[in-house]
């Protein structure tokens, strides 16, 4: 079984479930008890997974096996970029259902139950190891997520939660075909195996296309990114806070799990393809989110700028590049999620995204002023943040991997600065222009329990990202020897230098850069 | 001789349960309804303990005109119990009405022992037999409202399409007859070995397309929606589950078993249909403002499905088929009892989707059964309507179709969309008026049942079922 004697990683995905199911027959205020329960409870096991989580043993630990499925096995194990994603998964969920607390006030049984379920597909899809599995985790995230935004969201719920669906399966059915035809050929449903697995590199271009079309949906990039603002701008806030938290992340770990280890040939030939999309997505989704007047929208196309650092990180090729990825993916999912909620809190008390209505709340909201100036610089990168970390990481490693490249996501920061500064200048600074602004209360104790502890992981994050890093390291580490055979010819012949820094720096796998 | 009849046990209970119970409708009337009712799926329930080909291997019977394989088996167990939830389905639906007849289970035997016969053909007369068995009385269930005129025009439009296509058939058969020089299946497979004339190319085409009818596949589906909406509700339900069964199996019987050597030449058709099934099955279904009428084109869309695992022509691929029938039945099934509940505050049956309105709310628990249903035939995960999806794309790419299976797959997107506006309906809509209190208990348990098995603690029964339609399928190979 695993070092901890029981199950964990199956009891993660049955607690949430179980309870899903007990919000169902029970009031609106139990409901709510019942789902910040039972997510704490899920938090308190992930705090023990994390700390039990061996550092440089297996690459696959907590293993779980049952054939119980005929074709494809119930499978579960994690490697640290698995537990990292979990933990955020994990840390998120008590937030949202806190952040539902008094805003959602219809079907409240139901809407719990969504989220619980949600969080156990998240999980899902985290733990998985049988490729069917994954596949399943994956899909069916939909359901729930498409009955939150299509119950509980804003006037165009309804055109939002059915472009949200159908977008989302038709990129991740073609990915369907690719398994089956990979699992035919290798004989084999494990997600481990096949990563070790030599595909064809004339078929791997068609298998990385299909597997892109879902991912790159899901993340998502340039041009398949039109979903996101609908989905965002109409889900309630704690829907947004999981779509940009979570969701989008499935996107990345998808590229990290399987197209780059699985296909490394054909990744290597595709360079091209995911950076140009990318560099697309961070020029002009920044400039795009310049001009929006409504705050959700403009975070919304704000984590289509930030997701393509993540990608152009991941097809680098080099340590830096995926450890900056990875962080970028925890970094955002942290300070997206905690700007939904700011938004969510002003739109509490005023019933408008509108960023015109706001102004000078600087005035009468200072502690809210304050939390929202420190996501708004994690969000620009500003060093001792969490976002400088990753961002800074990703592009070293596009550097390495093609200057021009590096040239061109780096105008992305500048671009990242301008539109978040424009909009924190806009709604905290300057004198209110709307009499019922001036007068909004600060925020309350709920609402700093919620953005407090978000605040303290990513200062924790930008000041010490080792906590983070390490346990990710040696799987990047054999990520990379994987690709190496296929990795490209950075333009920058970047050799080593006498660096001091690095010896300063106790790294264990120090040889693998 | 002896061992001939043995294998036919389940077609003679059926048939002497049938004549029987036509006469208890002659002399006790329809005060003696539910009664036979019940006494006629206890029919079908010891018709199916005595199957040949369960447990002990089956045979062939009558020189190779009937066998009972384990395919044959397979098939009737769905078409049987198919047959009696349509049956006890339709027993609380007309009598809400008052005017349930005890002719109604005379008529679904007698269309069991057809569907019997057309599962376990071995010659294209037995099929011909079998075929006009099943229809002649489903022409009579179709219109079996006779007050109602949409039943009665159903019921007309069925019998002329139907005799269209019976007449369509019989040509085909004929023609393989004169130019393979036998009607067996194995003799048919016998001449078409050494390369297929035009003659025996046409007489395929026109067998295909005599049994497509049946299977309601694109181009001759035409028939489907209009007859679905008329006939009485129930009469629908049982349409889209048990014939459907039947004719699936015959086809892949005919297909595999008699025109096995021509592979070739009849692949190209099922994967025309299958294409053309999902989707103008998909894309017709969008407008469509009635339940029935959607559920209608909903089984021209799974069809197309199932098609694509016939056309991979191997055993994978006809497990894979039958393993789709299986669930499809189930989904199909759940869905009509769900409409079957669908009574306004009057007790007058509804059938518009826009009366579905805010269900959610009005009835919970039947608004969550119908949207798994709902998301189940979509295909989506984790609900089982999943996994034969899944099973004929295997089947399909591991028989170098992946091209086929990669375009269908997308098409499924397609249907999608309107399996979502019944959820949407369902869940995001404002109230419209609540529909009556349901009764019937054995249909509410019957609806708890279908979801049970449809949401994802299905997925335990999959080795089972896997191993179930995998021996099936072994029997044609």
């Amino acid at each position: 079984m695993n070092a901890l004697g029981f199950p964990i990683l199956s009891l993660l995905l049955a607690i949430p479930m179980v309870a899903a199911i007990a919000c169902l027959f029970v009031s609106a205020n139990a409901a709510r008890w019942l789902a910040l329960g039972a997510t704490l409870v899920t938090l308190a096991i992930g705090i023990l997974l994390w700390l039990s989580y061996d550092i440089g043993g297996d690459q696959w630990q907590f293993v779980e096996y049952a054939p119980v499925f005929g074709r494809f096995a119930w499978a579960l194990g994690i490697d640290g970029i698995a537990l990292m994603l979990i933990m955020l998964t994990l840390f998120l969920m008590p937030i949202c259902i806190a952040a539902s607390w008094d805003s959602i006030r219809t079907r409240v049984p139901e809407y719990m139950a969504a989220f619980l379920l949600m969080e156990t597909l998240m999980l899902g899809v985290f733990v998985a190891q049988d490729i069917f599995l994954f596949y399943l985790f994956f899909e069916a995230g939909l359901i729930p997520m498409y009955l939150i935004i299509g119950i509980w969201g804003g006037a165009e719920r309804i055109y939002a939660s059915y472009k949200f669906f159908l977008y989302t399966l038709l990129g991740s059915v073609l990915m369907l075909i690719a398994m089956l035809w990979m699992v035919n050929v290798a004989g084999t449903t494990s997600v481990p195996e096949l990563m070790a697995y030599d595909f064809d590199p004339q078929a791997q271009t068609w298998l990385w296309l299909a597997f892109f079309a879902s991912f790159a949906v899901k993340l998502p990039m340039w041009p398949v990114h039109t979903w996101l603002p609908d989905a965002h701008v109409q889900a309630p806030t704690a829907g947004s806070v999981i779509l940009a938290g979570v969701l989008l992340k499935l996107g990345g770990y998808g590229f990290i799990r399987f197209s780059l280890p699985m296909f490394p040939e054909a990744s290597a030939q595709l360079f091209w393809l995911v950076m140009g999309l990318s560099l697309v997505a961070i020029v002009y989704t920044s400039l795009v989110a310049l001009v929006q007047q409504d705050m959700k929208k403009l975070i919304a196309y704000s984590s289509v700028a930030h997701m393509a650092f993540v990608t152009i990180g991941i097809f680098a090729f080099n340590r830096q590049g995926l450890e900056g990825a990875l962080i970028v993916m925890l970094s955002h999912g942290l300070v997206s999620g905690a700007l939904f909620l700011c938004v969510g809190v002003i739109y509490d008390r005023l019933h408008t995204r509108e960023i015109d209505r706001y102004g000078g709340l600087s005035n009468n909201m200072p502690g809210y002023a304050l939390l929202f100036m420190v996501f708004t610089m994690a969000s620009v990168g500003l060093p001792g943040t969490s976002g400088f970390v990753g961002e800074f990481l990703a592009l070293v490693g596009a550097y390495e991997a093609n200057s021009w490249v590096a040239f061109v996501a780096t105008t992305g920061i500048i671009l990242g600065a301008t539109y978040m500064l424009y909009l924190y200048w806009r709604i905290a600074y300057g004198t209110s222009r709307n009499a019922d602004a001036a007068a909004m209360p600060d925020l309350s104790r709920r609402e700093w329990a919620l953005l407090a502890p978000i605040a303290a992981v990513v200062l924790w994050m930008g000041v010490y990202p080792e906590s983070f890093l390490a346990p990710m390291r040696s799987d990047v580490g054999l990520l990379l020897e994987r690709v190496e055979r296929a990795k490209p010819a950075g333009d920058a012949a970047v050799t080593r230098g006498a660096a001091p820094a690095a010896a300063a720096h106790a790294e264990p796998a120090a040889g693998a850069h | 001789m002896g061992h001939d009849l043995a294998l036919t046990l389940p077609e003679i209970i059926l048939s002497v349960a049938a004549l029987a119970l036509l006469m208890v409708a002659a002399y006790a009337g329809d005060k003696a309804a539910r009664l036979s009712t019940w006494l006629a799926v206890a029919a079908l329930f010891v018709a199916a303990l005595v199957l040949p080909g369960v447990t002990a291997p089956g045979g062939i019977g009558f020189d190779g005109l009937y066998s009972a394989d384990s395919f044959a088996a397979f098939s009737k167990i769905l078409i049987y119990a198919a047959a009696a939830v349509a049956m006890i389905a339709a027993m609380g639906w007309f009598s809400c009405d008052g005017v349930y007849k005890t002719e109604y289970p005379v008529l679904i035997l007698l269309s069991s022992v057809g569907m019997g016969m057309m599962a376990s053909a071995g010659d294209l007369l037995t099929l011909y037999v079998g075929l006009e068995l099943q229809s002649l009385a489903a022409y009579v269930l179709a219109s079996f409202q006779r007050k109602d005129t949409r039943s009665a025009e159903a019921g007309l439009k069925y019998f002329v399409l139907g005799a269209l296509a019976s007449g369509i058939l019989l040509y085909g058969v004929s023609l393989l007859y004169g130019f393979t020089g036998s009607t067996l299946f194995s003799g048919v497979a016998a001449g078409l070995a050494n390369g297929v004339s035009t003659g025996e190319l046409f007489g395929i085409v026109f067998v295909l397309a005599g049994i497509a009818f049946k299977v309601s596949a694109v181009p001759f589906h035409m028939w489907t929606p209009d007859v679905y909406e008329g006939a009485p509700t129930p009469v629908a339900a049982f349409f889209a589950s048990a014939p459907k069964v039947a004719a699936m199996a015959l086809l892949v019987r005919v297909c595999v078993e008699a025109m096995g050597p021509a592979t070739d030449a009849w692949r190209q058709i099922i994967i025309f249909m299958a294409l053309a099934s999902t989707i103008l099955g998909g894309v017709a279904a969008i407008g469509q403002p009635n339940i029935k009428r959607l559920l209608a084109y909903s089984s021209i869309n799974n069809v197309g499905f199932a098609l694509i695992g016939l056309a991979a022509a191997t055993r994978e691929g006809v497990a894979s088929v039958l393993f789709y029938m299986t669930v499809y039945v189930a989904m199909t099934l759940g869905s009509f009892l769900v409409v079957l509940r669908m009574r306004d505050a009057e007790g007058r049956p509804v059938e518009t989707i826009a009366s579905l309105a805010g269900l959610s709310r009005s009835r919970p628990a039947l608004a969550a059964a119908m949207a798994l249903f709902m998301f189940s035939i979509a295909g989506i995960p984790p609900l089982l309507g999943f996994w034969p999806k899944f099973a004929v794309f295997n089947a399909a790419v591991e028989a170098n179709l992946t091209w086929l299976a990669a375009i269908s797959i997308a098409t499924s997107v397609i249907s999608a969309f309107y399996y979502l506006k019944i959820v949407k309906t369902m869940y995001f809509d404002d109230p419209a008026p609540a529909y009556e209190p349901g009764r019937g208990r054995v249909e509410a348990a019957l609806i708890a049942l279908a979801a049970i098995f449809v949401s994802p603690l299905g997925y335990f029964a999959i080795p089972w079922l896997d191993t179930a339609t995998r021996n099936a399928a072994s029997a044609l190979f």
